[in-house]
């Protein structure tokens, strides 16, 4: 009797485990694992839309080969992706840390006020920061040519000169993003140990050499995951880019997300766009599991020396 | 002590200042809410306060706003109750019981990869599934996409959330002989109740807030308020006004949020972050 009832307890606990975990499993099979076998079977088709019905012609490695030999909007999407990568996150880096060691230093009046401002751009729907920059940064009546009018200066085409739109842009995501680096990093400062910095300001001459020797290399981990994280985070930008410039003037602003939206969505190629979606997904994941690779060895031999 | 207070300063001055630089060019924008058109082209400072662009927006004929209100609301809430429940049910066996390591590793590895991909990379597929069985601009497309979207988040928290239980309470009920989903129910369930609630409003606030995916899988019908927003703003005489007072209506979620539940946002978006 106790055993039998044991082993219908076994069966049901059994059964929990796969119920549990079945819904959040079928969904990312349904909607993302499939998704990308589909575009992987795509890209190798040429679909065209006759009388609302697709029709497929299997067209090999025709795609990919458009994409790598007669393709330039991409590339320069590609080539802006890793500009913005590199310049926006690293403003962001450097001033969310600055502002964070500031914070933690000398303190600041008003903690949850700030704390409840820097939010802000973070829980915002990110359209509508697209929608307000654009109303800032707009030629005629902007807020920033009104403001440059005061001192006699302007007006310039903030968005619509091509030697300034992706600084413009990419100014619009340093302004996004750096409150949430400066959150990531004052959490990481305050959860340094005290104790090592109190005898490491008693030690050390000045506030820079402490800064540069304690602060910064205890802070390495967090740095590091964070600076990561935003690059690979950067390649998701796509909101504000559709509605401060749609990629415009020319290819200035062009970003991947943009050309694969485009390529599927306002020029109804199926196949190409899946070729262009697959090349994207493949590279990020490989950046991934490298910058993944790095910080688990950095943390391993971060070990062995301690 | 002068060059601490004086350091001090500096600091709060340059902090306070970007605090500046992100509410200065909020309120101005917002402030042509209650801006009559003229005012708001000419840039008058001080111009008469007026409802109109709210009336126009919500009220009017040709305007779809309280319907597109109501879209957001219907697919947040759906997307956000699906996805806390079944992220909190696998945070806890993930966290509590055997499962085979295979199993563990695929589905995290999945859910951070997934998590880290662009969106946009996806969309096309999404929109070829659906449309294939007749479901594109559907609510329940974009509901089941926005859980998608939003589980590998919500699974991170509520892993941390579970992961910070005391273990010993657990180990206890399995010995009086709970099954797990006994224990689930009437144990972990009722103590992550605080954990739920964080991820539950930062799931809803990605909801009400995605533009990739309600831009590509809603129809008129369906169409939330972030795509309505981008309508607007993308129209050839544009109605500055009734944007500003969409975009002030639009952010009211997060403004709540900042104003009741900033510590847990901030809980919640560091965990997001780091795992």
């Amino acid at each position: 009797m106790a055993a039998h009832h044991t082993e219908i307890k076994a069966r049901r606990n059994r059964r929990w485990i796969i119920f549990s975990l079945l819904p959040a499993a079928t969904l990312f099979i349904v909607l993302t694992a499939f998704p990308v076998i589909n575009l992987l079977g795509l890209s190798f088709f040429h679909v065209e839309w006759r009388e609302g019905a697709a029709q497929f012609s299997l067209v090999g490695l025709d795609n990919f080969t458009r994409l790598f030999t007669q393709e330039d909007i991409f590339w320069a999407g590609v080539r802006n992706n890793i500009i913005f990568a590199v310049v926006a996150v690293s403003c962001q880096m450097v001033l969310g840390f600055s502002m964070a060691l500031a914070v933690k230093t000398a303190g600041s009046r008003g903690r949850a006020a700030l704390t409840g401002i820097f939010l802000l751009p973070i829980i915002v729907p990110p359209i509508v920061i697209g929608t307000m920059w654009r109303l800032i940064m707009g030629r005629e009546f902007g807020l920033a040519n009104t403001v440059l009018g005061l001192v006699g200066l302007g007006p310039v085409d903030w968005l619509g000169n091509p030697d300034l739109a992706l600084a413009s842009v990419i100014f619009v995501d340093v302004w996004h993003w750096t409150p949430f680096v400066f959150l990531l990093m004052l959490a990481g400062l305050e959860s340094l140990d005290g104790e090592v910095l109190e005898a490491a300001r008693i030690d050390t001459s000045g506030r820079w050499q402490q800064i540069r020797h304690v602060v910064l290399p205890m802070m390495m981990p967090t740095i590091v995951i964070t600076l990561l994280f935003r690059v690979i985070l950067s390649f998701k930008v796509f909101d504000e880019v559709y509605l401060l410039t749609s990629g415009g003037p020319g290819t200035a602003t062009e970003v991947v997300n943009f050309s694969i939206y485009r390529t599927f969505f306002r020029q109804d190629q199926v196949g190409y766009g899946a070729a262009m979606s697959v090349v994207t997904l493949f590279s990020i994941t490989l950046v991934i599991i490298l910058a993944r690779a790095f910080v688990q060895r950095r943390a391993a031999r971060r070990q062995a020396a301690a | 002590m002068t060059r601490r207070s004086l350091g001090a300063v500096v600091a709060n001055s340059i902090v306070w200042g970007y605090a500046f630089l992100i509410l200065g060019p909020t309120l101005w924008v917002l402030s042509n809410a209650f801006k009559y058109k003229i005012d708001i082209i000419t840039g008058a400072t001080f111009s008469p306060f007026t409802w109109i662009n709210f009336q126009e927006l919500l009220f009017s004929r040709q305007s779809d706003f309280l319907m597109n209100l109501f879209n957001s609301a219907v697919i947040g809430v759906a997307s956000t109750a699906i996805v806390i429940v079944i992220a909190t049910m696998a945070a806890f066996t993930l966290v509590y019981l055997e499962v085979k390591p295979w199993v563990r590793w695929a589905l995290l590895g999945w859910a951070l990869l997934f998590h880290m991909l662009p969106n946009l990379t996806f969309v096309g597929s999404w929109y070829l599934m659906y449309s294939s069985v007749g479901l594109h601009g559907t609510y329940f497309a974009v509901i089941m996409t926005h859980a998608v979207q939003n589980l590998p988040m919500a699974l991170f928290l509520m892993i941390s959330f579970v992961g910070a239980l005391p273990r010993e309470l657990i180990q206890a009920a399995r010995m009086d002989g709970c099954t797990y989903a006994q224990v689930f129910w009437r144990i972990v369930f009722p103590l992550v109740r605080g954990g739920m609630i964080a991820a539950t409003a930062l799931t809803f606030i990605f909801s009400w807030s995605d533009f990739a995916i309600a831009l590509t899988l809603t129809s008129r019908d369906t169409m939330t308020v972030p795509v309505a927003i981008a309508t607007f703003a993308q129209e050839y005489d544009i109605r500055y006004g009734e944007m500003a007072a969409g975009t002030l209506l639009s952010i009211m979620p997060a403004l709540v949020l900042i104003l009741i539940g900033q510590n847990f946002i901030v809980r919640g978006l560091l965990a997001g972050a780091v795992k």
